[in-house]
């Protein structure tokens, strides 16, 4: 199915009111809309203005789906003066819809460009088209569908191999097996189970999560719901950062509409499962994104990593088994359910299976949301969806994987997005975050921001995150403002291993990727940022400048 | 009570099942820097200095909080692991005001002791002089944050020993800190006992008794270890 | 350390006698703990003395100008002003062994403490104007008083040091673990708490 147009178009507006279109107006834009519809009934007969999640396009938000029997028609960066023409526009029959149509005509988005012709929509499947606030609209769309079926027909075993056979790997950036997670959990010696899911997406310039919490939150809930039943889990907790208000908002709304309508509480669909779900807000820790600091804060504790083993597999919430998977894995299960694991296994690569999910942002122009089969090479991502560069300069470099994950020399771009192509260059899928840089990035400085990035968010707990980081920051202030020896640059490196080496937690021990990945790609520019040489006389003793600078970390 | 075999270093030792590794370096006579761990309290794995590499690869292993398993391989002292033991230590002086000269703890701190282990004859990391502040608030004895390694010690010992839990870490990253109560003075935390067990286990001069002047303070860290066994196995030092 | 031949051995000698070892000693910002530690190697200074000559030091020579081809020099205390910025960047071009010598040179110890108040000016202030009983003014005398860096720092952070010698002061024994296999051209192993605690 091409992304964002429905199987069945009936005449509607779909205006997009997630987080991104909403701070480009989008709220007004559909207060507009519906006054001009209530001012002129006749003419808005038998049209549905119907709020929806992302329409992919977040760049050229707000943005609004016209659809009809003729196909549908995507509009951006629509100022509320145009709500008549869109109301007009929208009625084929309409006598002024050409007028209309021509008027809107410089805001139309071309639906054949690759950004969305190259989409395979999986988890985003009803993203855009289902009403995030109605859960029987989710219904009309198919949610709960295979819940219900699972429920009735399949064991739980049943229910893992299907998961196991799909391939699927976690879409929070480490690709653990999901169907192994689930059977370490569901084999654990018998007692309580929990699920959690991992909303608490902190990587800057990643929103996927965000997007399909406000634009589809049913399909989350029923993913939870069936890997609760797949692991014998009868409580969930849906851990969401308290940044994503509207995330939360809806999410709640849903969990509420749920319940109501039986599809969560005892007894679901006449069976003997019961599932509870909670949300727990998180209090703008990053590090609560990992499993265990994320685990402790829902037990109302210090968010802070401990060691694993154990893992949460295995001891969890109040000791208890506990299967933690993301929104995005969470997501994909309906659709693995309902098509098979072996149709989901067919997309992408050996190694990654199925669709990701990507942010895409950053020097690029089109900035939104794509969601792609696994292997499709970083360029085509980059410059074919993305279209490449504003000023039509070239690709520097595309960030993935955020603080814990490097830059991608323009040089690579024809490398496939899975997750061991990129661990190969030196940065890491993360949970989907894509950051395009242009010409005039300096990586040093792009690296100095990532490493501050790690020294605000580290917890504090192990000594090489806590003091490595800022020691990190510190020697980057040096090439930032070029003052660095030659020898600082080994000792970026010696500390950049140190910390990955000895921290306790994913946080610390990929913190230093973003040096690292630029000094292996971009090692000239930290060598530009050295001292001027003339300014060293005599060697001995250059290590002091007329302003009594130091030489910093000396050996 | 089952028991299990490792080679440690390359010496066959043997320990009882649930034992860590640290335990298991101890049977094998291998002797590994500490700093947040203290026997009698909950491992935590935050000072990595018990960091050993296992034969068969994979990430460095926090001997404390890792159960030592039946055919484990581990090396306690390979070349690599010295050297980050000794940037470890270099970050903790780094990274506070620790001027030996003057303290409290001279000469019996654990801080210095590690220094020495390690073999730091100075700091490669520039100091970095963070500003921080002393609670001289409690009757009778003082905390002195320039000191604090944020070892969690006196948390722990605190929470899990005298069960008042007057400390706990405020703030994250560099800035963490350790509070008494909810970040007040301690002298006014109604909570605490005045049980001095916090004193006791503290590897540093950040926490001290008053009338202790220079070098005049000498820990008690094996402690909680004795107060566990006499709760647990009624086993009391004097029997 | 096979450079740390004397500097005399090299050049074409008319004595008899091998060529004294050149030793400089410095003191930075210290409280001279260090030196009179360094005085406390009693009768261990006759035997320095048969083979080293003191070329330079604050309290065995009265000679104002650090003299060229030095072999050996301690430097107690830490770089807190230009003063001691300058002697501490020539004292590493005319010397070939240079050693921090003690807690203030390896670590700015006391004297680094000013760190924790930001800057010269709010060190001057609090020192001469809040703490002052009386006639509170802040001293300027530029040429004669040297003016404060904007923060103390260790003496490796300033130059090149070959070796570290902690201790506040570093007690004889340990200074002559140090200094003795050097005069041998041995380099010294300095390890286990006897050498190199600080404090």
């Amino acid at each position: 199915m091409p992304v964002l147009q429905p199987e069945t178009p009936s005449r509607q507006l779909r205006c997009c009111g997630a987080s991104g279109c909403r701070s480009a107006g989008g709220e007004a834009l559909l207060a507009a809309l519906r006054t001009a519809r209530d001012a002129d009934a006749g003419a808005a007969a038998g049209l549905t203005i119907k709020p929806v999640g992302c329409l992919r396009l977040c760049g050229r938000g707000p943005l609004v789906a016209c659809d009809g029997p003729e196909g549908t028609r995507l509009y951006g960066a629509v100022p509320p003066e145009h709500a008549a023409d869109l109301l007009a526009a929208a009625r084929e029959d309409g006598p002024d819809a050409g007028v209309a149509r021509a008027a809107l005509e410089p805001h139309r988005l071309d639906l054949d460009e690759p950004f969305f012709r190259l989409q395979r929509p999986v988890v985003l499947e009803t993203c855009g088209q289902v009403d995030p606030e109605s859960i029987d609209d989710a219904f009309a769309h198919g949610a709960y569908d295979q819940l219900r079926r699972v429920l009735a027909e399949l064991t739980p075993k049943q229910v893992r191999d299907e998961v196991r056979r799909s391939g699927l790997r976690g879409r929070g950036g480490a690709g653990y097996p999901t169907g192994l997670k689930w059977d370490t959990v569901a084999l654990q010696p018998p007692g309580p189970r929990t699920v959690v899911c991992n909303a608490d997406e902190g990587d800057p310039g990643a929103f996927m999560d965000r997007s399909v919490l406000e634009s589809d939150p049913h399909r989350l809930i029923e993913g939870m719901a069936i890997a609760a039943y797949a692991v014998g889990a009868d409580h969930g907790y849906v851990y969401v950062r308290a940044e994503y208000p509207l995330a939360i908002e809806r999410l709640r709304l849903a969990l509420q509409q749920a319940r109501r309508k039986g599809v969560l509480g005892r007894g679901i669909f006449d069976s003997e499962f019961s599932l509870a779900i909670e949300v727990r807000v998180g209090a703008g820790a990053y590090v609560c994104g990992e499993e265990t600091a994320l685990l402790l804060s829902i037990q109302g504790q210090r968010g802070m990593p401990r060691p694993r083993p154990p893992y949460p597999a295995q001891s969890g919430l109040w000791g208890a088994p506990t299967l933690i998977n993301n929104v995005e894995t969470f997501s994909a299960v309906p659709a693995i359910l309902r098509e098979g694991g072996d149709w989901y296994a067919a997309m992408g690569t050996e190694g990654s299976r199925g669709t990701k999910v990507f942010a895409l942002s950053g020097a690029v122009r089109h900035t939104g949301l794509v969601e792609v089969p696994m292997g499709m090479p970083l360029r085509t991502v980059v410059e074919e969806m993305g279209g490449g560069v504003p000023d039509g300069s070239a690709v520097k470099a595309v960030q993935t994987g955020g603080p814990s994950g490097g830059c991608i020399p323009a040089e690579q771009l024809d490398t496939p997005v899975d997750y061991e192509s990129l661990l190969s260059l030196g940065s890491m899928m993360g949970s989907g975050g894509m950051v395009v840089m242009g010409e005039t990035t300096s990586m040093p400085v792009v690296a100095r921001h990532f490493m501050r990035f790690s020294v605000n968010e580290s917890c504090g707990k192990c000594v090489p995150c806590r003091a490595g980081t800022v020691q990190l920051a510190e020697l980057l202030d040096r090439f930032v403002e070029h003052r660095a020896e030659t020898a600082d640059l080994e000792r970026l490196e010696e500390l950049c291993g140190m910390v990955r080496a000895t921290s306790l937690c994913g946080l610390g021990q990929a913190a230093p990727n973003p040096v690292l990945s630029t000094l292996r790609w971009f090692r000239h520019e930290y060598e530009a940022a050295l001292r001027e040489p003339s300014h060293c006389e005599p060697p001995d003793s250059c290590t002091v400048g007329a302003d009594g600078e130091t030489r910093g970390y000396a050996p | 009570m089952s028991v299990v075999t490792l080679r440690v270093n390359g010496q066959e030792v043997a320990v009882p099942a649930g034992a860590s590794l640290l335990e298991a370096a101890r049977a094998a006579g291998v002797e590994l820097p500490t700093l947040c761990h203290l026997e009698g309290l909950t491992p935590v794995g935050a000072c990595r200095l018990c960091l050993v590499a296992s034969e068969t690869g994979g990430r460095l292993l926090p001997a404390c909080a890792t159960e030592a398993a039946e055919g484990m391989a581990i090396r306690t002292d390979t070349e690599e692991l010295q050297r980050y033991r000794r940037m470890t230590v270099e970050l903790f002086f780094a990274e506070g005001n620790h001027v030996c000269a003057f303290c409290v703890a001279n000469g019996d701190c654990e801080l210095q002791d590690v220094a020495v282990a390690v073999g730091m004859d100075h700091s490669r990391f520039p100091y970095r002089y963070p500003h921080r502040h002393v609670d001289a608030s409690h009757p009778l004895f003082a905390l002195d944050h320039h000191r604090c390694i944020l070892c969690t010690r006196c948390v722990r010992v605190c929470d899990e020993i005298e069960g008042a839990h007057v400390w706990d870490v405020a703030q994250r990253g560099s800035e963490c800190t350790i509070i008494a109560g909810l970040d007040e003075p301690w002298g006014a935390v109604e909570a605490c006992t005045s049980c001095g067990k916090c004193v006791d286990v503290c590897p540093t001069g950040a926490l001290f008794r008053k009338e202790d002047t220079t070098a005049e303070k000498h820990p008690h860290a094996e402690r909680p270890e004795q107060l566990r066994r006499a709760r647990e196995q009624q086993q009391w030092r004097n029997q | 350390m096979s450079d740390l031949e004397p500097a005399g051995a090299a050049a074409p000698s008319t004595a008899e006698a091998p060529a004294k070892l050149r030793l400089a000693t410095v003191w930075l910002a210290g409280c001279s703990g260090c030196h009179m530690s360094f005085l406390d190697l009693d009768e261990f200074l006759f035997d320095l003395a048969e083979r080293a000559e003191v070329v330079f030091s604050p309290v065995a020579s009265d000679l104002k100008t650090f003299p060229e081809n030095v072999d050996l020099c301690l430097v107690e205390g830490a770089v807190a002003n230009v003063d001691n910025l300058e002697l501490a960047l020539t004292l590493r071009q005319r010397s070939r062994m240079v050693v921090s010598f003690g807690d203030c040179a390896v670590t700015a110890n006391v004297p680094g403490l000013r760190n924790l108040l930001t800057g010269p000016e709010a060190v001057l202030e609090r020192g001469y104007m809040e703490l002052a009983d009386r006639g509170a003014q802040l001293p300027h005398a530029p040429g004669i008083v040297p003016e404060l860096l904007e923060k103390v720092l260790p003496l490796h952070e300033v130059i090149p040091v070959d070796l570290y010698l902690p201790g506040c002061p570093p007690s004889a024994e340990r200074i002559r673990a140090a200094i003795e296999p050097l005069l041998h051209g041995q380099p010294p192993l300095l390890e286990g708490a006897a050498m190199l605690r600080f404090g």
